[in-house]
């Protein structure tokens, strides 16, 4: 915003004038890949749905109904709140949530470890963290399932070790789901985290210890509020992916229970085939996690402002 | 710089004339996965000299859900189930053709000409056919499995390992097998009989999916499980100890047919194509790769022994069978609701 009120300093290369055509590319490239789909998306969700997919162009709020009124399994019961698409939801932000907490516990430990070693090795270790993630995210999640089966390598290990005497079941449980979420989208926590943790003072932390601070202390009150934009970004882009997944929740939780990912779906794949429903629900999962980010960004305005006066 | 934009130019004219040459030969095929050897593709583009591109699904709804969405007109052929075929056929997504225009017409086996789905076959040509119902791991259970109880009553030694195929049509069919209500029932007592028999099965099952079918019964995932027939075979060649039940209720026959699609881009060869499929060593090869069924005459010469004497392919006589229905509109809506409120 600031680079707005700034004249262009004479004698410089100036690019006056020329701040529309400059911008043309931002703005088709968000006009076409942003506004135009969520435009259709919009549109279609107030459509009339079309058997067996498609729509007919008449508007209509069934869409919305069929998500929050539940009219019995034949569809002429007095209007209740339906529950079902309320408890798919749910259950999706309390997966996406745990895996979220899960990538925080292990990813900041991490970070840390990283952002202190030798500035030479840092490089190697953040290379290392990134290798697994050369590889497509179905392969990887396939192999997980190989690893935590009831006869696979994890549970063999362990009786192996004697640690236990029955397998552990994992597979198909919201366990194994969170721990799908949790190995897709760690670097996205460890990444921002790093980056905020690398910038952080280190001698700050050596003046609290002079003054007698403890290392919770130093660790609440002078490294967190500085790494929590870190801590943040890193909830946020491990958070959004997680709660419209459907490859973790299909193949490690075998498909018990929709996610909002795979009910999505299969409004557009399945039997269902109602386009309209599959848009009214993408929408309202667009709103909820736009209400979160605006949220995230008015907190961060008032720190900004805060910290500038 | 002159020289360079000569170079250029030519190389530019020699690959538009090359692909214009081979632009004149040309098929495009929309498949499901895993069902068509790269062999018998590579033949028919070295017989008739054209190229072959394929793109794949994995359910038949998924097929029509592309199509719908704008790619009708993309493709020259696709394999839809049974009911699909009559389902596109109404939505005028079939082009037809005359029997005149393939000289093996004549091979289709009798039974297979005149089929409800497309009566006389103006638009298909018979793929493949076989039967849906499920496996049972006999190393786990050795008992009597001729029943459709394993699914939706199992014996304890089954509960909590059984997969099921994630499609509504299939399950939602055997349940109502397992019932003795008929397809599509619109009877609003059935209907909720049907609603609470999956519900009641659900805690019992371990998992659902379809394209991992095969690969839960080979791991030891799942003990038992819902499965197409020639999947049940190559999941049993892959070393599962499981025996492909023919239940006593029925089971679900199906048969993925050849269609022509409207405006097909390269209408002329997919004809050929077509012709090609229902030459018996060229059926049979699909056959001995696929695992299932051809409905063309003359095959048996081709087929391997380990597929002409695989015990899925070969049901006792006189087993009820049943084609999936397409449902009726309102009664499709309740099939909707109660797979939603099963998977909730």
């Amino acid at each position: 915003m600031a680079g707005l009120g700034q004249k262009p300093t004479a004698g410089g290369r100036t690019y006056a004038g020329l701040g529309l055509p400059l911008m043309l590319p931002a703005w088709v490239i968000i006009g076409f890949f942003l506004v135009l789909p969520i435009g259709i998306m919009l549109v279609y969700s107030f459509l009339t749905k079309e058997f067996r997919g498609g729509v007919i162009w008449e508007p209509t709020l069934a869409a919305y109904d069929q998500f929050f009124f539940d009219r019995g399994l034949f569809g002429d019961e007095q209007p209740k709140i339906e529950w079902t698409y309320i408890l798919i939801f749910w259950r999706s932000i309390w997966q996406a949530g745990l895996a979220t907490l899960m990538c925080l516990l292990i990813g900041f430990p991490t970070a840390w470890f990283i952002a202190t070693r030798p500035a030479s090795s840092r490089t190697i270790w953040l290379f290392l963290i990134t290798v697994p993630y050369w590889v497509n995210l179905l392969i990887r999640t396939i192999s997980m399932k190989f690893l935590i089966r009831d006869n696979g390598p994890l549970n063999q290990w362990l009786l192996d070790a004697g640690l236990i005497s029955d397998p552990i079941h994992i597979i198909n449980t919201n366990t194994a789901v969170q721990l799908g979420l949790f190995y897709s989208y760690l670097p996205f926590m460890v990444l921002p985290i790093y980056a905020a943790v690398e910038r952080y003072n280190f001698s700050l932390s050596e003046a609290a210890a002079d003054l007698y601070a403890s290392r919770w202390i130093t660790l609440r009150h002078i490294i967190l509020p500085v790494v929590k934009p870190g801590i943040i970004a890193g909830c946020i882009l491990v958070f959004v992916p997680s709660l419209g997944a459907f490859l973790a929740p299909d193949l490690l939780g075998g498909a018990k229970n929709f996610m909002i990912g795979s009910l999505i779906e299969e409004q557009f794949k399945g039997n269902a085939g109602n386009w309209p429903f599959g848009a009214a629900a993408s929408m309202i999962l667009l709103s909820m996690v736009l209400i979160v980010l605006i949220f995230y960004a008015r907190a961060q305005g008032r720190a900004h402002a805060k910290g500038a006066s | 710089m002159k020289n360079m934009l000569k170079t250029g130019a030519s190389a530019l004219a020699l690959s538009l004339l090359a692909t214009m040459a081979s632009a004149e030969g040309k098929l495009s095929l929309y498949h499901w996965f895993e069902y068509i050897p790269q062999e018998v593709l590579d033949k028919f583009a070295a017989e008739y000299d054209v190229e072959v591109t394929m793109d794949t699904y994995d359910s038949n709804e998924a097929l029509l859900a592309a199509l719908k969405a704008g790619k009708l007109g993309q493709y020259d052929l696709a394999v839809p189930g049974d009911y699909m075929v009559e389902i596109m056929g109404k939505e005028g997504m079939l082009d037809t053709f005359d029997p005149s225009e393939m000289s093996n017409f004549g091979n289709i086996q009798q039974e297979w000409v005149d089929v409800t789905f497309d009566p006389g076959r103006k638009s298909s040509i018979p793929y493949q056919w076989g039967s849906t119902s499920f496996a049972v791991n006999r190393d786990v259970y050795p008992g009597d499995i001729q029943t459709l109880g394993m699914i939706f009553n199992p014996p304890e030694e089954l509960k909590g390992k059984i997969n099921v195929l994630d499609t509504s049509g299939e399950t939602l069919t055997l349940a109502s097998m397992y019932l003795g209500i008929p397809q599509c029932t619109s009877d609003r007592d059935q209907l909720k009989a049907l609603n609470e028999l999956v519900q009641t099965a659900k805690p019992d099952w371990a998992s659902f999916g379809s394209d991992v079918a095969k690969d839960v019964l080979v791991s030891g995932d799942a003990a038992a499980g819902m499965i197409w027939n020639g999947f049940s075979a190559k999941a049993r060649e892959e070393g599962a100890n499981i025996e492909y039940a023919f239940p006593k209720e029925g089971y679900i026959v199906w048969m993925d047919n050849v269609v022509l699609l409207k405006d097909a881009p390269n209408r002329d060869n997919a004809i050929k194509f077509m012709n090609f499929l229902l030459e018996p060593e060229n059926a049979a090869a699909v056959t001995n790769y696929a695992q299932y069924t051809a409905g063309v005459k003359g095959v048996e010469p081709f087929l391997d022994e380990a597929v002409k004497s695989a015990p899925e392919l070969n049901p006792p006589s006189g087993g009820k069978t049943a084609f999936v229905q397409a449902c009726p509109e309102e009664v499709q809506k309740v099939y909707d609701t109660i797979w939603t409120n099963l998977k909730k």
